[in-house]
């Protein structure tokens, strides 16, 4: 199943630099929340914490606890290598693997644990994740064809499946539209709509339309200005944060006074 | 931290446009085409030399294709009375090519490892130094390797043929035993290796380097350890540039005089025993020994030899080149 | 919707629940993670190896070398040395290395910079830029002994076989230096900024002012530090040396007549000298005398390789133009 993230006074660093202060929330499982706030808020740098991406950057760490089901993803007996393969990340930037087909692409993260999959196995693997990911119908006749050939939204949409493809139990999406054309945004945001039943899903948006259409709750982060770390201002569901927002920022930036 | 395209359309290269060049000809007059002539002829002077390169060695070698075979044998000292040009350019080939793959199959894996250490797995600090390290490797004059390969590192890896001629004889590349001093194909082979580490090794750090991050993270976040990433997005990405750093590498290992001069004992015969001495000899290393004692056909036959040098050396790094040129397109995608 | 076949309910009993969590973060594939731990290991081995034969290297040369590596050495030549006989020195191989260099430094730096203002400045788009380009490509992998055969051919044309003398290799070390030279003038043209080319034209300074007066001057370090490089890579060159200019024992300060000693052939020359016989007790008498020079020799080559990268890069920080900022 799904399941939820519980966030506790999580501080993360660049070095010496802190990025973003004291972040606490609660992600739902099977809900969409989504994450706005201005460029440099910090609000992609904490999506990389929740499913340690972030330390990939050399010098990059943090505080505090990100719990899924009560564990501490950063506890000294977790493995980073498997807390994102419980956790998938689909990227800004559509990045299928541009030396793998389509299907290569789709099994990329299962081959690393699995060799052997049997052929058959691949396959249906490869037609569950491409219709999961409402890619199947066009791409079935090329499969073998480089991923690089798609455009950029199916392109996205194939990262997509090769998240979903490892079966993980949470999505991380870091402004996945943002490199996309309006049509292939829509398609997009209707896939959300419909992993959201089966999967755990974050997603940083520059767009508050799109946050307004696709997530269940909202959470905003601000930063007070260069140098400064990004906070968490606050977070709650969609509808309230859009109609009645509790702080004079949230209502600020949505209402598009500054960001 | 959100990251946009823009700075990437802000790093193209500064290349002036091209209808710039057609403006400034309307006005190309007196010192402004002098200039343009004499760096066009500079350009031009290259090419000419590299004709003449090519011009001269064939005209040189020339009497050597053109006399018979027996003639050449009787005047040319160093054929020893028996077979024509081609019979003696033969092993020479042979010995040069078996050389420098050997040293290349040395080189290789250890120079994709140490670009990776560089590129993925060290401290920045310590990468930095790892690159002067290669550089200060490929400062190193070849005369000095030679000097080093003969006095200490023969020395040194005397025992260790001996042992490996011991448990390996039976292959024929081992077959003992193995020669003391160690003036041998193999011992040739490990200082050419250290040779053309720094070239391999540089190209391949590049082009690791130029891995975009989106295809690291994407593998990193599919859950694959930093090898598997490695596997999955550096090494398909790198592969041509592998490939091609590898044939620059051979280039410069099929051309490497004096260290081969100083350490192998030669030999003319097509042979792959490594570990004897006076079995092999390579092109490069037979013209620097033979040209004292070479009269005018001696010359042109030494001429020759090294007109099949060049054209194997240009036909390696042409392909180097080619290869190179090819991924340039294909990358622009990404 | 439609969508759910790909969802994890489809792969089974899912877990649910702290421990079943907990054991799905833990799960470590050791065999994964062996073989990881293995290529970080061999990585390290990688770096270990290449830092080996240098050191190695760099140690011998300089505790063999530093022995007779003193001011009577630099400033004798081997001019009635023989035998074990501890004397000799290598004033004469430094002269003709440097004047040699230099000779292949005063032909190859006017073509090498003027070729690549030509590719860089007029080139573009052109069919004999492209053409130079890939040549200067494929010139960089000539092999040196071939560089030598050719600047042999080239004088016997004219002066009949058997001749010998500096220009000679200097010509030889031209055919090596000149697409070292082009290709790093050629990165450091690229690098000057199309606005100060612009900013010029529009005060109405004609192109090829231009390229010299505000291109060049900006250019300048690098392209000084891309010739040191490049003469710190031809001064090391033994082979070409032996078949053109030769070997010789006196001072001979002439580059346009007779043979000269240069600093990598006297390397090699007393390396091939050997081990000397001591016979005769009465006679002052090393075994070991040639190997010494030579390593001492080859102390001196290579810090005069050391001294011009050091000089090479020190230019370029000091004098690089701060083009951003």
């Amino acid at each position: 199943m799904a399941q939820r993230i519980d966030v506790k006074d999580l501080n993360i660093y660049y070095g010496d630099f802190l990025a973003v202060e004291g972040v606490g929330m609660a992600i739902e499982p099977r809900t969409v929340t989504a994450f706005i706030g201005p460029s440099g808020c910090g609000k992609s740098t904490f999506l990389r914490t929740l499913n340690r991406m972030h330390e990939v950057i050399p010098g990059a760490t943090v505080q505090g606890t990100v719990e899924m089901e009560g564990v501490d993803l950063y506890g000294a007996d977790v493995d980073p290598v498997a807390v994102r393969r419980q956790i998938g990340m689909v990227f800004q930037r559509p990045n299928p693997f541009p030396t793998m087909s389509i299907a290569e692409n789709v099994l990329a993260g299962v081959r690393l644990v699995n060799k052997k999959i049997s052929k058959s196995d691949a396959q249906d693997l490869v037609e569950r994740s491409l219709t999961g990911a409402n890619l199947w119908n066009e791409v079935k006749d090329r499969l073998d064809k480089p991923g690089s050939g798609l455009s950029g939204g199916q392109q996205q949409r194939l990262c997509i499946a090769r998240a979903i493809a490892v079966k993980p139990q949470v999505l991380l999406m870091d402004e996945p539209c943002s490199a996309l054309d309006p049509i292939s945004t829509l398609a997009i945001e209707d896939l959300i709509s419909e992993l959201k039943q089966d999967y755990t899903i974050v997603i940083v948006t520059h767009n508050m339309q799109q946050a307004a259409r696709v997530s269940d709750r909202t959470a905003f982060f601000n930063i007070a200005g260069t140098g400064k770390p990004g906070k968490l201002i606050e977070i709650d569901e969609t509808a309230t944060m859009f109609s009645a927002p509790k702080e004079q920022a949230t209502e600020d930036y949505i209402s598009g006074r500054f960001g | 931290m959100t990251i946009t395209t823009e700075p990437q359309r802000a790093t193209q290269p500064a290349k002036p446009p091209a209808t710039r060049r057609r403006r400034s000809g309307v006005a190309d007059r007196g010192a402004n085409r002098l200039f343009r002539y004499l760096t066009t002829g500079s350009g031009v002077l290259i090419l000419i030399a590299l004709a003449a390169v090519a011009g001269f060695l064939l005209w040189q070698a020339w009497p050597a294709f053109t006399t018979g075979s027996d003639e050449l044998a009787t005047k040319v000292s160093f054929l020893q009375g028996e077979g024509s040009l081609l019979a003696y350019l033969g092993p020479l080939v042979f010995g040069t090519v078996l050389a420098a793959v050997l040293a290349l199959a040395i080189a290789t894996p250890l120079a994709i490892g140490i670009a990776l250490f560089t590129s993925h797995y060290a401290p920045r600090r310590l990468a930095q130094v790892l690159g002067y390290v290669v550089d200060l490797l490929a400062a190193i004059p070849s005369v000095v390797y030679g000097l080093w390969g003969a006095l200490v590192l023969a020395p040194l890896v005397q025992p260790i043929w001996g042992w490996v001629s011991d448990v390996l004889g039976w292959i024929p590349l081992f077959a003992g035993p193995a020669a003391d001093p160690a003036r041998v194909l193999l011992t040739v082979a490990v200082i050419l290796a250290v040779m053309i580490l720094p070239i391999i090794t540089a190209v391949t750090r590049e082009v690791f380097l130029q891995t975009p991050k989106l295809h690291e993270e994407a593998a990193l976040a599919l859950g694959a350890t930093r090898w598997e990433m490695i596997r999955t997005a550096v090494l398909p990405f790198g592969r041509s540039g592998i490939v091609s750093a590898a044939m620059l590498g051979l280039g410069r290992a099929l051309g490497e005089t004096m260290a081969v001069v100083m350490i192998l004992s030669p030999g003319l015969t097509y042979s792959f025993a490594l570990l004897l001495a006076g079995k092999q000899q390579t092109i490069a290393a037979n013209i620097a020994l033979k040209y004292p004692e070479a009269n005018e056909l001696g010359m042109s036959t030494l001429m020759a030899t090294g007109l099949a040098l060049f054209v194997i050396t240009m036909v390696v790094n042409m392909l180097s080149r080619w290869i190179v040129a090819r991924r340039k397109d294909f990358s622009g995608a990404n | 919707m439609a969508a759910t076949t790909a969802g994890p309910s489809s792969g089974g009993a899912r877990p649910a629940g702290h421990d079943t969590v907990r054991a799905l973060l833990r799960t470590v594939d050791t065999k994964r993670r062996r073989r990881d731990r293995t290529m970080t290991v061999l990585m390290y081995v990688a770096f270990g190896v290449a830092v080996l034969p240098l050191v190695s290297l760099l140690w011998t040369v300089v505790s063999r070398g530093i022995g007779r590596f003193d001011v009577a050495f630099l400033t004798h030549s081997m001019r009635g040395v023989f035998g074990g006989m501890d004397a000799g020195g290598v004033y004469h191989a430094i002269l003709g290395t440097v004047i040699v260099t230099l000779g292949a430094a005063i032909i190859s730096v006017p073509i090498g910079v003027l070729a690549a203002i030509y590719l860089v400045e007029y080139g573009p788009g052109h069919r004999l830029a492209r053409a130079v380009t890939f040549f200067v490509d494929v010139m960089t992998g000539i092999p040196s002994i071939v560089a030598g055969l050719f600047a042999y051919a080239l004088f016997v044309l004219f002066f009949g076989p058997g001749v010998h003398f500096g220009l000679m290799g200097s010509v030889a070390l031209s055919v090596l230096m000149v697409p070292v030279v082009v290709r790093s003038t050629e990165e450091m043209l690229k690098l000057v900024p199309n606005e100060l080319r612009e900013a010029a034209y529009a005060l109405g300074v004609p192109k090829w002012l231009t390229i010299v007066k505000v291109v060049l001057r900006t250019a300048v370090a690098g392209i000084t530090t891309g010739i040191m490089l490049a003469v710190s890579r031809v001064v090391g060159e033994t082979a070409p040396l032996l078949l053109t200019v030769g070997v010789a024992d006196s001072i001979n300060g002439n580059p346009f007549e007779g043979r000269m000693m240069t600093l990598p052939v006297y390397v090699y020359r007393q390396f091939s000298s050997g081990l000397v016989p001591c016979n005769n007790p009465n006679v002052a008498c090393i075994p070991t005398i040639n190997y010494d020079r030579a390593w001492s020799a080859a102390l001196t080559l290579i810090l005069i390789v050391m001294l011009l990268n050091l000089v090479a890069r020190l230019v370029s920080r000091i004098f690089a133009p701060k083009l951003r900022g």
